[in-house]
């Protein structure tokens, strides 16, 4: 039992120049918040607005029409294609390299000179310029063979490997060294150790930035202006001939005098939007099924 | 896989403590029965971190069916030495040892010696309870597992079997399938038991199992040590004083050498011999300073 006597015992927050910082601080930070939500909403805003209207099976199925064509001819049909042809494949060769990478780098590699090289060289490879990679496929593959969705996925996989490489790396290195202790001391071998306990522990964590590099490997353009170019009708064989994706038809509409290519611009951004969107959703729904054992 | 298995040459060689002679005390509470064979033979053992020496000159052995405890203030090598018995000290990147480990006759560090096929014989349990981020069930199966046991009902029988050596089985029989993660801090650690225990160890060591817990998990799990001590071999590392003279057979004492001139300090074993022995009647200063509680 505490009896206070005399004075009454002050426990209010301090006032004064603390209090007056803390607000700031606060205020500031809201602020920043507001200024980042902007253009993110005004964006969101514009391009659901605009091109909402023109949004229809037909729009999304059709063959592309001249850029003369009003706004409720044609489609987009050849992009659509062409952007899951040529981002599967990019996905099918950086995702699983990228991945391998990163097991290396943090269970194999140690901190030996390979390992150190590989690190580097794939943080230099984040800094490169998305245009710079679509000039290097161009020079290498495309001035070689041909035009191809291939030439445009050797671009874009170049682009994702960096990013599934780190965001891998990252993961593997949260999964905690007691667990990789724990099984080494029931005899396991190290392969064991890494398929068994450190990727099921770090796996909705790669998959989510799997997922989100595939995202932004869906809404490159420049990569894909030099080793696709654009066509108007389906290409099946993403191996062959030139293709077309939703970012490169944007850029080509987008920029072209004609209110209909414009609207149909607007579309094709509402689709890659709501594309992007979904790959997001699943990243964040596979990351919470994953982790249903970890608490 | 390929450990040569040499029990009965062991059973010749004499125990090689670090405690004098005259130090074994005329009356035996309930006559141990003479020590059979040795399951550990360390000699002149050193551990170093990169240049920095942790241990020097160990030489000790541990016997079978006994529990073994390892005591000392921190720093002085216990878990260092306990990690070179089944070679965890191989995932230190700058980890090195020097000298002998023998394992029933067989060197630990010999050439050919694949650390994967000792870590199978010889189980550690650590310090913090380190569960699978899987199934209870999962984490217990893990081991048989890994060493090729797919068939679903022997997995049940060794899951069953393991999660009640480990006194285990009662509190989580109805939630196996749930996480391991989800357990409390000495379910964890019983469960991390079990988990060694799956894979039918010879010898388990325990690196201060019970330093996370209460006393009521802590006495759940002396009791278990107890209890398996008539077929496993186990090794621990403590720091509870209480606790060793409580479950152990024979102490083993560490200390820290500090070197005054390189201004360093190294791990030595003190004296190791007898519980009894070591508390009530040790044959070194340092080692009845430790245990009457005058210094650390």
């Amino acid at each position: 039992m505490v009896t206070t006597t005399g004075e009454q015992l002050n426990l209010r927050e301090a006032k004064g120049w603390r209090r007056t910082k803390n607000r700031i601080a606060t205020v500031l930070m809201v602020v920043a918040f507001v200024l980042v939500v902007i253009p993110l909403v005004f964006v969101l805003i514009t391009v659901v607005a605009r091109g909402i209207k023109i949004i229809s099976w037909q729009f999304l199925t059709a063959q592309i029409p001249p850029s003369v064509a009003p706004a409720d001819v044609g489609g987009i049909g050849p992009a659509i294609v062409g952007t899951f042809q040529i981002v599967g494949l990019a996905t099918v060769m950086a995702v699983p390299l990228g991945i391998l990478g990163a097991i290396y780098l943090n269970e194999y590699g140690g901190r030996g000179p390979l390992a150190r090289l590989i690190g580097f060289m794939a943080d230099v490879m984040t800094g490169v310029p998305s245009i710079v990679m679509g000039l290097f496929i161009f020079s290498i593959w495309v001035l070689r063979f041909q035009f191809s969705g291939f030439a445009g996925a050797l671009a874009l996989g170049c682009l994702m490997l960096p990013v599934v490489i780190r965001s891998t790396d990252e993961m593997l290195k949260l999964v905690p060294n007691p667990l990789r202790e724990g099984s080494y001391a029931l005899g396991a071998t190290k392969a064991r150790v890494t398929m068994t306990v450190v990727l099921p522990a770090a796996v909705g964590g790669i998959v989510s930035g799997a997922l989100l590099a595939i995202a932004r490997a869906a809404g490159e353009t420049a990569p894909l202006l030099f080793t696709i170019l654009t066509v108007t009708a389906v290409n099946r064989n993403p191996f062959s001939g030139p293709n077309t994706s939703i970012p490169s038809q944007i850029f080509v509409n987008a920029t072209s005098p004609y209110p209909g290519a414009q609207d149909r611009a607007w579309g094709a951004a509402l689709t890659l939007i709501v594309i992007a969107f979904v790959l997001m959703l699943a990243a964040r729904f596979i990351t919470a099924r994953f982790t249903r054992y970890s608490r | 896989m390929e450990q040569p298995e040499q029990e009965s040459v062991t059973s010749l060689q004499q125990p090689q403590t670090a405690a004098p002679p005259r130090a074994q005390p005329a009356p035996e509470p309930e006559a141990y029965s003479e020590p059979g064979s040795t399951v550990f033979d360390a000699e002149k053992v050193s551990c170093y971190y990169g240049s920095f020496r942790a241990v020097t000159d160990v030489s000790l052995s541990i016997y079978e069916n006994e529990i073994t405890a390892f005591i000392g203030p921190s720093g002085c090598g216990k878990t260092t030495v306990l990690r070179t018995l089944n070679r965890m000290n191989d995932l230190v990147a700058s980890a090195r040892v020097e000298g002998d480990v023998r394992y029933r006759g067989a060197s630990l560090y010999g050439k050919d010696v694949s650390p994967i096929a000792v870590r199978r014989r010889i189980g550690m349990v650590f310090q913090k309870p380190n569960p699978f981020p899987k199934s209870i069930y999962d984490n217990v199966a893990y081991g048989p597992r890994i060493n090729g046991e797919h068939n679903r009902k022997k997995l049940d029988e060794i899951v069953e079997r393991s999660l009640r050596q480990a006194a285990l089985w009662d509190e989580v029989k109805n939630r196996l399938k749930a996480s391991g993660l989800g357990l409390s801090g000495g379910q964890a650690q019983r469960l991390c038991i079990a988990r060694t225990l799956a894979v039918e160890p010879d010898v388990i060591l325990m690196d201060e199992p019970c330093s996370a817990l209460d006393p009521i998990a802590t006495s759940a799990i002396e009791d278990l040590m107890r209890d398996i001590k008539s077929r496993y071999t186990i090794v621990i590392v403590t720091h509870n004083m209480q606790q060793a003279t409580r479950v152990s057979d024979r102490t083993a004492f560490f200390s820290v050498l500090r070197n005054e001139e390189s201004d360093t300090r190294t791990g030595v074993l003190v004296e190791y011999g007898r519980t009894e022995q070591i508390f009530h009647d040790p044959s070194d200063s340092r080692t009845e300073a430790y245990v009457t509680g005058q210094v650390g």
